[in-house]
């Protein structure tokens, strides 16, 4: 079973993110860009699946800019055995959209027939999480969403979800789309070994116009702000003025 | 000229780094605060290393290493150099290169295990009357019956406790030179427990908590001919050929450490407020942090230019002695200055700055002091005038 896993370079989780002056966006020049981790935590997984013997290949796709190549040779240093990568813009400050994204993952399936697509529950940088549930609708498959424990079963896998206030198991059938909750893996260390072979890896270099897709955005951003400050906190005098203070400022009791 | 890093070195950076500061800095306190680095934690973090692919990574892809050219492999040896000594030198071990001017039999016997984290590799030069000047040592060895007999004393021996054997230079003869008689120094391999041999505890000291060094004593020990590396009397030229690098080596740990405290200035001149305002707006303090980035920044050319010659063959003695000099005083300098940025909290040990300040003084000495790599510099210059 081949297995597909999307991963997204977005701005990483250690920068301290600034907004552009003009509030079109948050400011990409020069900044640390990385693998989205919950992807990072997919390509774990596809990798664990390959070791146990359940996958047989594990390929990577990114779409974005040509500098996303650095986030595939990142998965491949880490274990995938190949990697696609679609060109789909060469401005750093535009984000291709999910709908668009999901297109392109759903031609992409249908060249590559993986029995399973791997994706992170969301990039951490627009928090859209819609790409994986689209591009299961797109195709038709089944989909189970934020993962923290997969077992592949035949032609089913059990996925546990993480769901507000618990867990649930479900049983999906393949072909199927998994989006990976951050519980689900600890990602390992690319090994130094391995970066010296990725260069080794085959990577293909695509174009939206190659799969026939329209990606022309159809949102438009309004304005970006910053959240704002926390304000200071104050000092209290005693445990009864403390109660009196949640009870009547706050209301939290 | 091209002065960015390949994909590849960049991912060697990250990789490295990630390892460093998620399962080396948690353990730094408490190995400043004992000075003792327990060998459970060693094996823990060890087996992690070798995952990871990161032990023994500056070796040859032959003997299972990473196979990496100069300037990567000093990347790798900065991201190391920001932790504690002991724990980057022990848990992540690069074993000396000298191990790889040993036979087939030798490489099994010695170089193998330190790759595969079975025991690490002492070298022993340093004698109580022999520092900078090697050539003044005592310590010998004379052939008898096929064997050699090993007499005299080694002190400073770097982990020579932990290490299964170490390589010993001994003095075996002299030879007339115009200049005077010349020592001739041959290298050899000597086993823990081998009769008469001893190694002993060595001295508390101010740089590098947890990391130790030993004395080490040799009392009619005798060694077969085989544990000769190289060849007898070739023992310089043997450490010559293979300890090159080694300044460069310290030359990168050293950017480490101190672009680790100059981080942690800029952070602390942006965070903190007196007099109201930010103390980084202070001229006293934002000049500081410009000729902190501006030193290193100069250290770093210098031993990554070292690093590409040393590569395409055209690197001098004088070439690794600028990085090394200048890398090792650049630390001292960043890490008192980000003290002083700092004020009072910089010298508490919650903060890894007294502790970089502290460490800081030992590079200006080992490998080689300040003053020798002056003296290297300024022969070569004079020597290309007939000086």
């Amino acid at each position: 079973m081949k297995v597909l896993v999307p991963v997204k370079r977005v701005i990483d989780y250690n920068v301290k993110v600034r907004v552009k002056a003009d509030g079109s966006g948050v400011d990409l020049a020069n900044v640390k860009m990385s693998m989205n981790p919950f992807d990072e935590i997919a390509v774990e997984e596809a990798i664990r699946l390959k070791e146990k013997g359940v996958a047989t290949e594990v390929v990577v796709v990114s779409i974005g800019v040509k500098q996303a190549q650095e986030t595939l040779r990142n998965a491949l240093a880490m274990g995938a055995d190949r990697a696609i990568l679609i060109e789909a813009t060469d401005n750093v400050h535009v984000d291709i959209e999910p709908l668009a994204v999901a297109k392109l993952l759903a031609a992409v399936v249908k060249e590559e027939a993986p029995g399973v697509v791997l994706c992170g529950k969301q990039a951490i940088d627009n928090d859209m999480n819609a790409t994986g549930q689209m591009l299961a609708a797109l195709l038709g498959w089944s989909q189970a969403t934020f993962a923290s424990e997969i077992a592949i079963e035949g032609d089913k896998a059990r996925v546990t979800r993480e769901v507000d206030g618990g867990l649930q198991t479900i049983s999906v059938k393949l072909p199927s789309i998994i989006t990976v909750d951050l519980r689900l893996n600890e990602p390992r260390y690319a090994s130094l070994p391995n970066i010296m072979k990725a260069k080794a890896k085959p990577l293909a270099t695509k174009t939206p116009a190659d799969y026939g897709v329209d990606i022309s955005p159809r949102l438009s951003v309004v304005k970006t702000v910053e959240p704002a400050g926390r304000k200071a906190g104050v000092k209290v005098g005693s445990v009864d003025e403390l109660i009196r203070k949640l009870k009547d400022e706050a209301g939290v009791i | 000229m091209d002065f960015g890093l390949t994909e590849e070195q960049r991912m060697i950076v990250e990789t490295t780094r990630a390892f460093v500061e998620e399962e080396l800095y948690p353990h730094e306190q408490r190995v400043e605060r004992t000075g003792v680095l327990p060998l459970e934690l060693i094996r823990e973090i060890q087996a992690k290393a070798i995952a990871a692919g990161l032990y023994a990574a500056n070796m040859p892809v032959e003997v299972g290493g990473a196979g990496l050219d100069t300037l990567s492999w000093l990347l790798y040896e900065k991201e190391l150099g920001r932790a504690n000594y002991a724990l980057h030198w022990t848990c992540v071990a690069r074993p000396s290169n000298i191990l790889l001017a040993g036979n087939a039999e030798q490489r099994e016997r010695y170089l193998m295990p330190c790759i595969r984290g079975e025991t690490w590799d002492c070298l022993a030069m340093t004698e109580p009357g022999a520092g900078s000047d090697l050539r003044g040592m005592k310590a010998s060895a004379r052939a008898e019956g096929g064997d050699w007999v090993l007499n005299g004393t080694k002190h400073f021996i770097s982990h020579a406790d932990l290490a299964g054997f170490a390589i010993v230079f001994m003095a075996t003869g002299e030879e007339e030179t115009p200049r005077g008689p010349k020592k001739l120094i041959t290298a050899f391999f000597v086993d823990k427990g081998t009769p008469g041999f001893t190694v002993r505890e060595g001295y508390r000291n101010v740089s590098h908590r947890g990391y130790t060094n030993s004395v080490l004593e040799f009392d009619d020990c005798r060694v077969p001919a085989e544990n000769v590396l190289g060849e007898v009397h070739k023992g310089f030229e043997v450490a010559n050929s293979w300890l090159g690098a080694t300044r460069l080596q310290v030359a990168s740990t050293c950017l480490g450490r101190a672009e680790r405290a100059l981080a942690l200035a800029v952070a602390y001149a942006a965070e903190r407020k007196q007099f109201g305002q930010q103390i980084g707006k202070f001229q006293g303090v934002s000049f500081k942090l410009a000729d902190m980035a501006l030193e290193l920044k100069a250290a770093e050319l210098l031993t990554r230019e070292a690093a590409w010659k040393y590569d395409q063959g055209t690197v001098t003695d004088g070439d690794m002695a600028m990085a090394k000099l200048k890398a090792t005083e650049v630390l001292a300098m960043v890490a008192d200055e980000a003290i002083q940025i700092h004020g009072g909290m910089g010298l508490m040990d919650e903060l890894p700055l007294e502790r970089i300040w502290r460490d800081a003084r030992v590079e200006r000495i080992w490998e080689g002091t300040s003053e020798i790599q002056r003296h290297i510099i300024s022969r070569e210059l004079l020597r290309a005038v007939g000086g």
